[in-house]
């Protein structure tokens, strides 16, 4: 109650300024502001710097941290909280919220999408604002691909092929919020069944599961692997760093946005929210455009001083708009798809990529002697190879679903994660041991 | 009534003392590291880890069952403890011969060397892994090498036996610090007259001279043992996850998750590390290494015949090229361009050391003040749990030992997210903010990290020590105290340096505990930096200019250390004062 009482004082508080408009922030604003990011001082020290250009009264500290040790400070400092947190991964901030250490705002800024791709720019309940959208696609080493001999992958598709066998990287959904809209993207867009069987197909050809987001792009610029599965700044800004790298969107990517917001019980709010104000503002949002930040703006009007070639998602359609998004579903079983990836995936990774490059010679063994037989035994092969031990309709029941969420006495006791996580990996390694086996034969089948 | 207890009780307690051959000041020192110790490790940690143990409502022990029962969990057990063992014998390949090289003869560039041999163990964040792929990667130099000239590669980074490699490379200077200094506190007489009675070579070696070594090799072989079985960068570098380590990791810094496994496979590594390193006691029980004559510079260093000398230098300069590769690497990448899918990087240039020392030189002063005082804190605490827990009988003496070889396998973050727990409230007096983020509790945070390093080391420096030394002083007259201070100490001045050392080394790269406790440019460390321009492409050549700086800094300061150890025991040989 006390909580709410302040809450609701805060939010009055903000609207004094905007009555005012924008010029009467100089007024109001505190002599601080303390900022926590994930973001790499490349992307924070131009608008750092604007911003204190245009309200000299203001200092910003920005505080570097990791998402995760971001996430841990604000919910261990709530005596004394920084005043921002500003990071890519809406995940986090779904946190923070939850945890209600955010505080609501309503930006006044105009000319700001509403939707970019299939999520909405700001937090509908109004705790985090989007200010820049990312997507995801393929980024790869041209020196690689060359030395190599590999064709340039387009689509996710492409990435099945028996040609990019361990040359593909991507880091764990389970550590990296943007690859888990990744997989969802890609599971809601292809169906679960068969999207599960495109992921799989396509984890047969990874060379590593990195657990970190940035070690993905961190082995395409030194030529570890080839390809890798990544979010568009870390390719564009890589390239425009002068590494030999290409980024491409696939037809099926989604668009995320990433956020800012303000902590709750923050000592500076005046200048907290003339930040959000400033980063949305034309001034803010131009310097998206700078090579070593390039981020898609959410002031559409933007795109117009943008360098021609600048991906527009509000304009080229192809841009996460070919699927859409079903939040509650993913939602439910955000915290199950995390760890049957990693049961699937991340941890079988040698098992499954050894069963993959079976099926790979049997399929073209199978081509050339034209055995029945063969492709009998393939068939089934590649089934085990595709399959999931889940259904669609099991990942959203809350008896399952439900043990991978944090207890809370409102929610139905569930089974526990443990118990599931033994199966699913008993089912992975018989599987995939088994493929193997049926491949080898197919192989040798006449 | 009050009489009686007035008279009883000093009485009381001064029998109690001498049963446990304790004095007052015994207590006070079991009292310090105690405070210290729950202060600064067991409660943060605690509050943190009891998830484990928690099932909502009530104490329980349902997750520990079910690590038993996860398949993936026992194999990761497995594997963890294979890599162990492993990294452990390859170590010892490496660190034996060039301890005895450099102590037993007279060897030009021997403080070189063992200057050369700590900078391994400075691996910067990010950096070191950067640099690791770079150079043996699968289409690292070597490789690339490799398969220009001879149409193949060697998978150094891959799967288990990638680990066991990098993690050999990265920790046997553990085993060389350690055996280096017990060798040098062997006295020349065992070995006189063993040579009397007729041994030589392989068989003095064997069986007289690494013998009396052997609380030097067992500390440091425990040492790595216990740190590669709780490590997870390498692991994690080369993407393996199948090790308890990484899988506590992954599960522990999920963004919002509280998920119990992974603070149970921690208490399950804080229990195997204290194992292993109490077995590893065990295995010295019962046999008595010290000797009594100190000071004569241990061994008597030998000339090297001509094939010999070949032998050594070649060996010595393979082993460092190997050790140093990545230290290579970061140097390249520092001073490179763009580095991609080449032997070399594209072109060379000074930039990202201009860009560092516009803006990074208060991060090289942070980092040699914190690791020196977290180096400091280290050896004082290590030297009186080594002497309370050999030299007295206090009951629970063996508890402090464990406790404090626990911190080697808590993970930096849950230290990190304990000491925000505990001390964020509590505010300094004049307005200095929150204790949490006090720059000095970030130097506290770093000593309990590697608070087990300086441990062993001071350890095995006792067990060198001959009590007949301590008991002659106390005849004299001399207090437990100035005992202590007089005696003991000097004479495990090699063993004390060499956790001095190792301490000030590691700490100098420690980033988990460091990225929450850090709230302001000005109090942040090198490693602080490295993580925050490792964070873009662009930020690659900088962060390795940091990460040069980094292993400077620390070659520097053991460097340093060396000299002033070295004309100390000139300086008491030359007065005669040898003991």
């Amino acid at each position: 109650m006390p909580r709410n009482t302040r809450r609701q004082i805060l939010a009055a508080a903000a609207l004094v300024p905007l009555l005012a408009a924008a010029p009467a922030f100089a007024q109001t604003l505190e002599e601080k502001l303390v900022i926590v990011t994930s973001f790499s001082r490349d992307v924070t020290g131009p608008f750092v710097e604007a911003f204190q250009k245009k309200h000299p009264g203001t200092k910003v500290e920005i505080q570097s941290r990791s998402t995760t040790a971001g996430v841990s400070f604000i919910r261990e400092t709530r005596s004394n909280p920084p005043d921002m947190f500003w990071a890519s991964a809406p995940d986090a901030f779904e946190v923070l919220k939850k945890g209600n250490l955010l505080q609501k705002y309503t930006p006044a800024a105009t000319g700001i999408a509403q939707r970019v791709g299939p999520s909405p720019v700001n937090d509908p309940e109004g705790f985090y604002f989007g200010f820049a959208a990312s997507g995801y696609g393929i980024m790869y080493n041209t020196r690689y691909m060359r030395a190599n001999n590999l064709p340039v992958p387009k689509e996710w598709d492409d990435l099945k092929k028996p040609a990019y066998f361990g040359h593909v990287g991507i880091s764990a959904p389970s550590r990296s919020g943007t690859t888990h809209l990744t997989v969802e993207t890609i599971l809601q867009g292809e169906g679960w069944n068969k999207g599960w069987a495109t992921m799989l197909e396509i984890a047969g050809n990874f060379a590593s599961v990195s657990d970190r987001s940035f070690g993905v792009p961190d082995a395409v610029n030194s030529g570890q692997y080839g390809v890798g599965i990544v979010i568009d700044f870390f390719g564009l800004s890589a390239k425009a760093s002068g590494f030999p790298v290409e980024f491409v969107y696939p037809t099926i990517t989604t668009m995320v946005p990433a956020n800012i917001g303000i902590v709750a019980g923050s000592r500076n709010a005046n200048a907290a929210r003339a930040f959000v104000e400033f980063l949305l503002s034309e001034e803010g949002q131009t310097i998206l455009l700078d090579p070593k930040i390039q981020r898609l703006p959410v002031r559409t009007a933007i795109y117009d001083k943008a360098p021609a070639g600048y991906p527009n998602p509000f304009k080229d359609t192809s841009l996460g708009s070919r699927v859409t998004f079903d939040n509650d579903a993913s939602e439910t079983r955000y915290e199950l798809l995390n760890s049957l990836f990693d049961r699937m995936i991340t941890f079988r990774l040698k098992e499954l990529t050894e069963a993959w490059k079976a099926i790979h010679a049997a399929t073209a063994a199978v081509e050339r002697s034209k055995s029945a037989e063969g492709g009998r035994l393939l068939a089934e092969a590649r089934r085990l190879a595709t399959t999931v031990p889940v259904t669609e309709a099991q990942a959203k029941d809350p008896q399952i679903a439900g043990a991978f969420q944090e207890k809370k006495p409102d929610r139905p006791v569930a089974a526990r994660q443990a118990e599931f996580e033994e199966q699913w990996d008993a089912f992975a390694r018989r599987n995939y041991a088994e493929a193997k086996t049926l491949a080898e034969r197919a192989a040798a089948a006449r | 009534m009050t009489a009686v207890l007035a008279t009883s009780a000093p009485v009381r307690r001064a029998s109690l003392l001498a049963r446990w051959r304790a004095t007052p000041f015994h207590l006070v020192c079991a009292g310090i590291v105690a405070a210290f110790l729950v202060a600064f490790l067991v409660v943060p940690v605690g509050s943190v880890v009891f998830i484990a143990f928690w099932d909502g409502q009530s104490f329980t022990l349902v997750h520990f069952a079910d690590f038993f029962r996860t398949s993936i969990m026992i194999e990761s057990t497995w594997n963890s403890i294979y890599v162990a063992v492993m990294t452990v014998a390859f170590a010892t390949l490496l660190a034996v011969p060039l301890a005895y090289i450099t102590v037993r003869f007279r060897f030009r560039g021997a403080a070189l060397i063992q200057t050369l041999g700590v900078i391994p163990l400075v691996m910067p964040p990010f950096v070191g892994a950067v640099a690791m792929q770079l150079v043996y990667g699968r289409n690292g130099s070597i490789n690339l090498l490799l398969m220009d000239w001879f149409g193949f590669r060697l998978p150094f980074m891959e799967g288990l036996n990638g680990v066991i490699f990098v993690e050999g490379l990265h920790y046997f200077p553990f085993i060389l610090l350690n055996l280096s200094a017990s060798l040098a506190n062997i006295d020349s007489a065992m070995e006189e007259s063993a040579q009397n009675l007729g041994a030589s070579g392989w068989r003095l070696f064997s069986r007289i001279v690494f013998p009396l070594a052997m609380p030097g090799y067992i500390a440091g072989a425990a040492l790595v043992f216990a740190k590669v079985f709780d490590d997870l960068a390498t692991p994690l570098l080369l993407n393996v996850t199948n090790m308890l380590a990484p899988q506590a990791y992954l599960r522990v810094t999920s963004v919002g998750l509280a998920d119990p496994m992974g603070y149970v496979i921690s208490t399950i590594l804080v229990v195997l590390s204290v194992v292993a390193v109490w077995l590893s006691m065990l295995s010295l029980r019962n046999r008595d290494f010290a000797t009594q004559q100190r000071g004569g510079g241990g061994l008597a260093k030998r000339d090297l015949g001509r094939a010999e000398s070949v032998a050594a230098y070649g060996f010595v300069a393979f082993a460092l090229l190997l050790a140093l590769s990545p230290h290579i690497g970061i140097l390249l990448l520092s001073f490179g361009t763009i580095w991609s899918f080449s032997v070399l990087p594209d072109a060379f240039t000074l930039a990202h050391y201009s860009t560092i020392f516009r803006d990074a030189g208060g991060f090289m002063a942070n980092t040699v003040l914190y690791c020196g005082i977290a180096a400091l804190i280290d050896v004082v605490l290590g030297t009186m749990i080594a002497y309370i827990a050999m030299r007295t009988g206090l009951p629970g003496r063996n508890i402090l030992d464990q406790v404090a070889m626990a911190a080697v396998a808590v993970p930096g973050l849950v230290l990190g997210i304990g000491i925000l727990r505990t001390y964020f409230s509590v505010e300094l007096p004049f307005g200095g903010g929150s204790l949490a983020t006090f720059w000095l509790m970030l130097a506290i945070a770093y000593s309990v990290r590697r608070l087990p390093y300086a441990l062993r080391s001071c350890t095995a420096a006792l067990q060198q020590l001959h009590h007949s030394l301590e008991e002659a002083a106390e005849n004299l007259g001399a207090s437990k105290a100035s005992t202590l201070t007089r005696i003991v100490v000097p004479l495990m001045a090699g063993g004390i340096l060499a956790g001095f050392v190792t301490s000030f080394a590691t700490a100098a790269v420690e980033l988990s505990a460091t990225l929450l406790l850090v709230t302001r440019d000005a109090t942040a460390p090198l490693s602080y930096g490295i993580y925050v321009y490792m964070q873009s492409p662009a930020g690659r050549g900088p962060g390795a200019a940091l990460g040069v700086v980094a292993v400077v800094v620390v070659a520097v300061a053991t460097w340093l250390s060396y000299r002033v150890a070295e004309q100390d025991r000139a300086k008491r040989t030359r007065n005669g004062m040898a003991i």
